[in-house]
């Protein structure tokens, strides 16, 4: 019989998800936009601004960018877990990527809406 | 009594097989795209700002440092998103065995290189 005693924050699987999850939504953001590069390969100003002009497009471009934050969040947690060890300087960098990130959410909101 | 495993930590000597280079690519692409994050967004900001702002980007984008600095970065995004695409084949259990694993490892080089080179070819 094996008495298994689990420990931990239990965030792990959630997380696991939520990489697959963010995964697929970007892939799918990248496919129509890198399909608009292909079908528009010369594309000015105008064209460019025309795409990003809907409210439709500003918002699927907002939820790929949060996906991106979130997945990236998940990501550099991991790296940051197996490569730094002392709690202190991991706690600093977990705190200043936090930090960055949500400033990115506020950018691209101002990107994306006050263009 | 607990055996300790071997372990085999000279750096200079492992070989690492493709699908743990594929591996280790796909999380130093990752960091290198989160530390890009501020250049990516500032580069969205300019081309939708103003037709001036878009005018100096691309002027600054003729530039080949510029240009080869943005290749590595979209070369760091496909390997990213295949290497990415082979993981959730792996979870859905499309590709399994160690054959099929050294396999579609080689496909995300290939595929994410010659990807690279056709936007890359495109764009300049």
């Amino acid at each position: 019989m094996v008495n298994r005693v689990v420990t931990g924050a239990h965030y792990g699987l959630r997380d696991w998800l939520i990489q697959r999850v963010t995964a697929v939504v970007m892939v799918i953001y990248s496919l129509f936009i890198g399909g608009w590069l292909v079908l528009h390969p010369h594309a000015g100003y105008d064209a460019w601004t025309a795409l990003f002009s809907s409210n439709g497009v500003r918002s699927v471009s907002l939820l790929f960018l949060l996906c991106m934050y979130y997945h990236a969040w998940i990501g550099v947690r991991d790296i940051v877990m197996d490569y730094v060890k002392p709690t202190l300087i991991r706690l600093v960098i977990y705190v200043l990527v936090i930090l960055a990130l949500l400033l990115y959410v506020i950018w691209s909101v101002q990107i994306l809406w006050g263009m | 009594m607990i055996r300790k495993p071997p372990k085999f930590l000279t750096l200079t000597q492992i070989r690492l097989p493709l699908p743990g280079v594929v591996s280790i690519l796909h999380r130093v692409s990752g960091a290198a795209l989160f530390l890009a994050l501020p250049l990516l967004l500032w580069l969205l900001q300019q081309s939708l700002r103003s037709i001036e702002t878009f005018t100096l980007l691309g002027d600054l984008l003729a530039s080949w440092p510029v240009k080869l600095v943005l290749l590595g970065l979209l070369w760091g995004f496909l390997l990213h998103l295949s290497a990415g695409v082979r993981y959730l084949l792996v979870d859905a259990r499309w590709i399994s065995g160690l054959a099929q694993a050294r396999q579609s490892s080689g496909w995300v080089l290939v595929v994410s290189l010659s990807l690279t080179f056709f936007f890359g070819a495109q764009l300049w």
